[in-house]
């Protein structure tokens, strides 16, 4: 049986399965991080004294890594237009470097991760290290998660486009929505646990 | 594919790129005000000043929810009431800076 609304709207919502199915899934992960980021402002506020995060942590590797994730949705949203003007083999290319982008994130994150724990540094050692190594784990997670999700649209999944290319062309666009949405919340941790 | 259709696309891709700019431009104040060690309330204010709006640009252009459909608007905005009790949470159960039993 065929999935029902992957390509034509349905007529009571005026949008695809997918797109709903997405962003359903984007609201609860706005719950997940946020009930992260009240408990950093519980445990922040609650305590006697708090550390600035660039006391401890790297800023210009965490910078780096920041205008890595804003260029990788870049390439992403270009991925997407390149489909949209039919243009597969541009999409590859940008699909590419967005999943290299991310590679590269998860590079920098390793050898953050590497020093602080050759310091002995670890989410035991102190509350800003709890939280800290916790919603940046998670993050990592949700990288490498979109990176498996994108390289199976630059792989196998990408015979779709020879058949049915506008439901590949939606299924990319619902990929790069958790795309910017990892960015989105990348945005909001650099300042909260870098610079604060 | 017809050619308004690729200048649509056109017109689309330069905002993308004029939306890049702007975040790299926003990340990079980010960082050059956090050296100014301004005070915290006054700092938290800034850094989550600029990560609103380039949160918001985000959304905005490359989530494309600029020209979204109403329903995907009713689900954020439910979602935004909880994310904003969730916040408050901490706030309402603390009184003179102990915890409301």
């Amino acid at each position: 049986m065929d999935i029902p609304y992957t390509v034509e709207v349905r007529r009571d919502t005026g949008l695809t399965n997918g797109k709903i199915g997405i962003w359903l899934f984007l609201a609860s992960e706005v719950m997940l991080f946020g009930a992260l980021f009240a408990s950093y402002i519980l445990i922040r506020t609650g305590a006697p004294s708090w550390p600035r995060g660039d006391t401890i942590l790297n800023v210009p590797l965490a910078t780096f890594n920041t205008l890595v994730l804003i260029s990788s949705s870049v390439t992403m949203v270009m991925a997407w237009a390149s489909l949209m003007r039919h243009r597969f083999g541009t999409f590859r290319i940008y699909m590419g470097a967005t999943i290299l982008l991310g590679f590269v994130f998860l590079v920098v994150k390793y050898f953050e991760y590497s020093h602080k724990f050759e310091n002995g540094l670890y989410p035991s050692t102190n509350n800003f290290l709890a939280i800290y190594f916790t919603l940046t784990g998670l993050h990592m997670l949700h990288v490498f998660g979109g990176m498996m999700v994108n390289a199976y649209f630059l792989g196998p999944g990408s015979k779709l486009w020879k058949t049915n290319p506008e439901w590949f062309t939606n299924r990319v666009e619902h990929s790069g929505l958790f795309w910017h949405f990892v960015d989105l919340v990348w945005i909001f941790l650099f300042p909260t646990l870098y610079l604060l | 594919m017809t050619s308004d259709h690729a200048a649509d696309i056109d017109r689309h891709v330069r905002v993308y790129i004029t939306v890049f700019g702007a975040l790299m431009a926003l990340t990079i104040i980010t960082v050059v005000v956090s050296r100014f060690h301004l005070p915290v309330p006054i700092a938290v204010s800034v850094a989550l000043l600029v990560a609103t709006i380039k949160g918001s640009l985000v959304a905005c252009y490359f989530m494309h929810l600029i020209s979204e459909k109403k329903l995907i608007y009713a689900v954020l905005m439910l979602t935004a009431v909880f994310f904003v009790a969730l916040l408050a949470l901490p706030a309402v159960t603390v009184h003179n800076g102990y915890w409301i039993h």
